[in-house]
């Protein structure tokens, strides 16, 4: 875990100017979970408001069927993704284990969460310094993109075992889902309602990084790239 | 005491028509022939089992559906002469003396029979809204179940609650399987359940002396271990991308899939487009309709049976899952623009009043002599914590 002392929640942010954050498995991963997301809202939504008929005999086109594979096909590979990076959260350094662990037990972590709160109102003048993240970013990638992931890949998987059938590994795995959110349609229902959850988030995060990068003292989208976050003053 | 073949001899039916029951019965258990003398086997030797059939609150429609198997063997000698004891709604006595089998039955065959039960209990006002021979059905569901071996739950009333537990559910409708805790339940849902998967389950229950093995929800696998969707035969106009946009459009004419018109098949746990209905006649996608998911739990409080991204009924909000996510999602863009606004403006005043430009060079450009702190100055004392930044 990082160390939150006295001054700020990163100690290496005081002493270093730049400091490596993100390595190359978090940015590889970053980089695939994106497109697969991607892929994964629009070949969503293409299921639930299917494109217009396409004519001629049935066994000339597979459109719909083509669809839904590619949504599975990017489903797999985000849960495949995301398996790897719990992984790297245990092998990886310190910033690797943001994503899952909060230090919600902390007063440091809460006081400075305060004055994120007050940096995004505009009544604080500047941001802290980080290497990984701010403590409002990271309860936000926890409690709501990582619960979301795993939500999303619970009920993908409890659906996409429907159709593999009784006694295949998505059912069995993830077919408990089902009864627990009542009946399959409802299941249809949470992760369409899930899909929401990551568009909203994907703004926020898009916004964020493209206004930290410019507006606060420190690198945000060339980190994802370098994995160096680099401070301006 | 007597077996099921000593009282069908005794009915008058001979033994080939009872070795073609046998062979009847494990094809329709999708069992093989193989299996056929293990049938007659059991029924030859096996004392009978007496079925009692409750009714709670109901429509009746899983006995209209019962009545019309396909397999008439299996209704009338089966059920209505060799086991079915009890039916208050098929049986010729009434009253009293139907009262008095019930109460032999469970007396001298305790612990032995089944337990079926269509309709279920209302618990409001102490059970109130069904009143069965004088008293609240839910005291005679407890009691008869009781010594019961096994509880059938027919259709998706007993199964789940169904329409007269829809939203609000003013009668407190209660699925069988939250009232009677402590016994084996077979749910065979559907409203009604197809008959032929009705008198199936009973014959493999009576033959075999075993529930049939069931999924996570209770359901016999051998009828609801698939979806309509699996077995539907316009399921390759779905892979193609072929669908009924609106109706009585081509599509409808040619048969095309029903997704886009609200069709429940790829929800719908039900061996409907398998085994069919009246006989193996139809079923309602053959005749044009989407499946309403009439064996799913809920289905009735889903909104539209139009509809393919249903209505959501919880938080108190309604709505489908697009409005909701929709408006979420509106107001967050909302927030954000505004929110990217005050930043831009804030950002002006900054760079203007200061004369330093966003790194903390020097512009040439300061305003304001006196004032205006270069901005790393800020960082080194936190105005707003004290501490260092
Ligand atoms: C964040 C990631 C995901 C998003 C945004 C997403 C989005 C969607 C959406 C919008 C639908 C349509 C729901 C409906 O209205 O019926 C859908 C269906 C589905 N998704 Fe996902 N999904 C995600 C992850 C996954 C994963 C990991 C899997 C696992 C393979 C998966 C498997 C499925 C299946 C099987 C269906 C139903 C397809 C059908 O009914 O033909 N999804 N998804
Ligand atoms: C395609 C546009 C995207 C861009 C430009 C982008 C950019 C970034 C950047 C710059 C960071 C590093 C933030 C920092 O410096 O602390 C980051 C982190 C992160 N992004 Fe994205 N992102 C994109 C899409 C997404 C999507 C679609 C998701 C998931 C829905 C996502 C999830 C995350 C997560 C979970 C982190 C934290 C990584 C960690 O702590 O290990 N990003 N992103
Ligand atoms: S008509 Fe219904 S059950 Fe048949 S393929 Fe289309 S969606 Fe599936
Ligand atoms: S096709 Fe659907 S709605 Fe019709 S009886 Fe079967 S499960 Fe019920």
């Amino acid at each position: 875990m990082l160390q939150y002392n006295e001054l700020s929640a990163d100690p290496n942010a005081q002493t270093l100017k730049s400091i490596y954050v993100y390595e190359a498995p978090v940015r590889l991963w970053h980089w695939v979970q994106a497109v697969a997301m991607v892929v994964l809202v629009a070949t969503g939504f293409l299921i639930s408001y299917p494109p217009p008929s396409v004519g001629g005999e049935a066994s000339d086109s597979f459109l719909f069927g083509y669809i839904r594979f590619a949504h599975f096909t990017a489903g797999y590979v985000l849960a495949i993704v995301t398996v790897l990076r719990i992984y790297w959260a245990f092998v990886g350094n310190d910033y690797a284990k943001q994503l899952f662990v909060v230090p919600l037990w902390s007063r440091q972590y809460w006081r400075e969460m305060w004055h994120e709160i007050r940096w995004y109102s505009f009544a604080a003048d500047k941001p802290l310094k980080y290497g990984g993240h701010n403590p409002l970013a990271q309860f936000f990638m926890c409690f709501v993109l990582m619960v979301t992931t795993f939500f999303m890949i619970a009920t993908g998987f409890a659906l996409y075992g429907e159709g593999t059938g009784e006694g295949s590994w998505a059912n069995v795995a993830f077919g408990w889902v089902i009864p627990l959110l009542g009946d399959s349609q409802a299941v249809h229902t949470w992760h369409h309602l899930g899909t929401w959850v990551v568009i909203t988030f994907t703004m926020i995060h898009l916004y964020a990084a493209i206004r930290e990068d410019i507006t606060s003292r420190q690198s945000i989208m060339s980190t994802m790239v370098s994995g160096y976050r680099t401070f301006k003053d | 005491m007597e077996t099921f073949y000593d009282v069908l001899r005794r009915q008058g039916i001979t033994r080939r028509s009872f070795v073609k029951f046998c062979s009847l019965t494990a094809t329709s258990l999708g069992l093989g022939s193989a299996f056929a003398p293990r049938i007659a086997h059991a029924l030859e030797t096996k004392p009978r089992t007496p079925v009692l059939w409750l009714h709670g609150l109901e429509c009746t429609c899983c006995s209209e559906s019962f009545i019309r198997s396909a397999h008439p063997l299996a209704k009338d000698v089966v059920l209505s002469m060799l086991s079915l004891d009890y039916d208050d709604t098929l049986m010729a006595a009434a009253g009293h003396q139907a009262h008095a089998i019930l109460e032999e039955i469970t007396a001298k065959h305790k612990g032995e029979y089944i337990l079926a039960v269509e309709g279920n209990p209302p618990l409001a006002e102490d059970g109130m809204f069904c009143i069965s021979g004088g008293k609240p059905f839910i005291d005679k569901l407890k009691w008869v179940a009781k010594d019961a071996k096994a509880v059938i739950a027919w259709g998706s009333c007993a199964s789940w609650g169904c329409v007269q537990a829809a939203k609000p559910n003013p009668t407190q409708a209660t699925p069988i399987h939250k009232v009677i805790t402590d016994k084996p339940i077979v749910k065979v849902p559907g409203c009604p359940p197809i008959a032929e998967v009705m008198t199936a389950v009973v014959t493999y229950m009576l033959t075999f002396d075993r529930i049939p093995e069931l999924d996570r929800q209770g359901r016999p696998k051998m009828f609801y271990g698939q979806r309509i969707h699996d077995k539907c035969y316009r399921r390759p106009h779905f892979d193609a991308g072929q669908f009924v946009e609106a109706w009585d459009d081509e599509g409808a004419r040619k048969g095309y899939c029903l997704y886009k018109v609200g069709c429940k098949g790829p929800t719908s746990y039900s061996p409907c487009s398998t085994m069919r209905w009246n006989e193996g006649v139809s079923f309602p996608i053959a005749s044009g309709h989407g499946c309403i998911g009439c064996s799913e739990d809920g289905f009735w409080d889903k909104g539209s049976f139009y509809d393919r991204v249903t209505q959501i009924n919880a938080f108190g909000v309604e709505g489908n899952a697009d409005r909701i996510g929709g408006a979420v999602a509106a107001v967050t863009g909302t927030a954000i623009a505004a929110h990217a606004g005050l930043t831009a403006l804030k950002r002006a005043r900054l760079d203007h009043g200061t004369g330093f430009d966003r790194n903390g060079e020097e512009t040439g450009q300061r305003r304001d002599p006196q004032g205006g702190r270069r901005p790393a100055e800020t960082a080194a004392v936190d105005q707003n914590t004290g501490r260092g930044a």
